[in-house]
């Protein structure tokens, strides 16, 4: 699904994971942890192709991010959902029209009953029809997560989507999740939330990647 | 609203200083242009009726001593009446010589005791006469008389009427111009003022053309506006201009008439497509260079 091959990024001054090479595999389900400004956020940027590395190639779908032209990284990004630390919205729509943007803003049928079914998952039913700057932190998490998913998309890449909520709606959504995941969505969440990651654990097969003195390691041990 | 509804058409919002900065200088560049259309269109009338005015008659200028001038005044009266392609031929009448001339010299000027020469107003048929064999037959019954056929008139005044439709079509394309570089400045203001729209439409996998065509769409149509406001203002000065009777001929002629008028209605479309060429060129320019 993603592939690293020797991948390295300059960042704030020096060189962030030296030449590092991970697969992240078709239906996996992996947590990216590590201390504030460690990288997570730029990890999660090179994998959808918002930033591109120093060196080395990210691999999506087997294709070469980098050798993609604008049209095609605009058709991969159409098969993976991000969910931004900071979720963006289109502040002057709707959030039932934010939810659905994924799926009208590429031409593709927006079932009515689909998006009013995610917005009750998340709790936001009765924001539907809220614009986004009336919501809190929290609900706009919910928003994004949903307008990630609703495509059904072939991977999710979520930063922090969870930071700003009670532990019931971090379960909730964390179940959502798993259960994109059991129907093939390949996850990658980078979160702070151990307790999140242990819920998780106890219900999936789910690795966690850190990072750590600029490096990403697995179980301990730098890659 | 459905969630999916014609969304190109609302992800732009409406609002910011470039939704003003297209309308009005789309409206001031229409007014502008009816104007220029209407000198092209009048320059070419002027044109057409000066040339038709001058190309059927012709003046006979005699100069004689006064006894003889009655005498040669009755040939060429005679000449002119015998001539296959003259119409008639008719002498000026000595008050009306006099009103003509009063105009350059003067209400207080003696004529009567100037030596000015008879003037006889000739008009022809549509096929007009032979002049080169007119001319030699004048000179050979009436030496003093000279028939002026308005030729080194009416060239003059065809040039004159030709630069000025040419002074006008230079300004329509000026204003298509400068309309055009307006446009595509407040495109590239419009893009650079909504950074989070594009981004969070990046996010999502839409392409640059839907991104782009959401910005056209709404810079196109206000264009179109902006035009049709401009046009409207422009027609009802146009139409308010006195159209002065009588002497007052150049002032008369200005503006649009018959199905004339119907052609000013092409300038807010063509605004809209010159809107949608500039914006769309600038919309893809600028997010080339957006990650």
């Amino acid at each position: 699904m993603i592939v690293f091959e020797d991948v390295s990024h300059d960042y704030g001054g020096g060189r962030l994971f030296g030449d590092v090479s991970i697969k992240l595999e078709q239906g996996s389900f992996h947590f990216l942890t590590g201390p504030s400004g460690a990288g997570k956020s730029t990890f999660l940027k090179l994998c959808y192709g918002e930033l591109t590395p120093s060196a080395g190639k990210v691999l999506v779908m087997n294709k070469d991010l980098q050798g993609l032209s604008r049209n095609d990284l605009a058709g991969m990004r159409q098969r993976i959902g991000v969910v931004h630390q900071d979720c963006q919205f289109l502040d002057h729509l709707s959030v039932e029209q934010n939810v659905a943007l994924p799926l009208s803003a590429t031409g593709r049928p927006v079932p009515d009953s689909d998006v009013a079914d995610l917005l009750s998952w998340v709790g936001l039913a009765s924001h539907a029809e809220a614009l986004p700057p009336t919501l809190s932190g929290g609900e706009r998490q919910r928003a994004a997560l949903a307008r990630a998913v609703i495509s059904a998309p072939n991977m999710l890449l979520a930063d922090e989507p969870t930071g700003n909520l009670d532990w019931d709606m971090s379960q909730r959504l964390m179940s959502l999740m798993i259960e994109l995941n059991r129907m093939g969505t390949a996850i990658l969440i980078a979160t702070h939330d151990l307790q999140l990651i242990r819920f998780a654990k106890s219900q999936i097969n789910a690795r966690v990647l850190r990072i750590a003195r600029r490096k990403l390691q697995v179980a301990g041990a730098d890659l | 609203m459905s969630a999916g509804a014609s969304i190109s058409r609302l992800v732009v919002p409406r609002r910011g200083q470039s939704v003003w900065l297209i309308v009005l200088s789309a409206g001031a560049m229409a007014f502008l242009a009816v104007f220029a259309l209407a000198l092209a269109v009048s320059a070419a009338q002027l044109a057409q009726t000066w040339s038709a005015a001058l190309s059927q008659t012709a003046t006979v200028r005699l100069s004689a001593p006064p006894e003889e001038i009655d005498e040669q005044t009755a040939i060429v009266l005679e000449v002119l009446r015998t001539t296959p392609g003259i119409a008639s031929a008719e002498q000026i009448a000595p008050e009306e010589q006099a009103e003509l001339l009063e105009a350059w010299l003067g209400p207080d000027l003696p004529l009567d005791a100037l030596p000015l020469p008879r003037l006889i107003e000739v008009t022809e048929t549509p096929e007009g006469p032979d002049r080169q064999g007119l001319r030699l037959r004048l000179s050979a019954e009436a030496p003093g008389a000279v028939f002026d056929d308005h030729t080194r008139w009416r060239r003059p005044l065809a040039e004159a009427a030709g630069r000025l439709r040419a002074v006008a079509l230079v300004s329509l394309v000026l204003i298509g111009g400068v309309t055009s570089a307006i446009i595509a400045l407040a495109a590239s203001a419009a893009l650079a003022s909504n950074g989070q729209v594009i981004r969070v439409l990046r996010l999502v996998g839409a392409r640059d053309r839907f991104i782009a065509r959401a910005f056209v769409r709404q810079i196109s149509l206000r264009a179109g506006l902006g035009a049709l406001v401009g046009t409207a203002l422009a027609l009802g000065a146009l139409a308010a201009i006195p159209q002065a009777g009588g002497d007052v001929h150049l002032l008369s002629g200005f503006g649009f008439s018959g199905a004339g008028w119907a052609l000013p209605a092409l300038i807010p479309p063509l605004a809209m497509i010159l809107a949608w060429l500039a914006s769309m060129t600038t919309a893809f320019q600028v997010l080339r260079g957006v990650t």
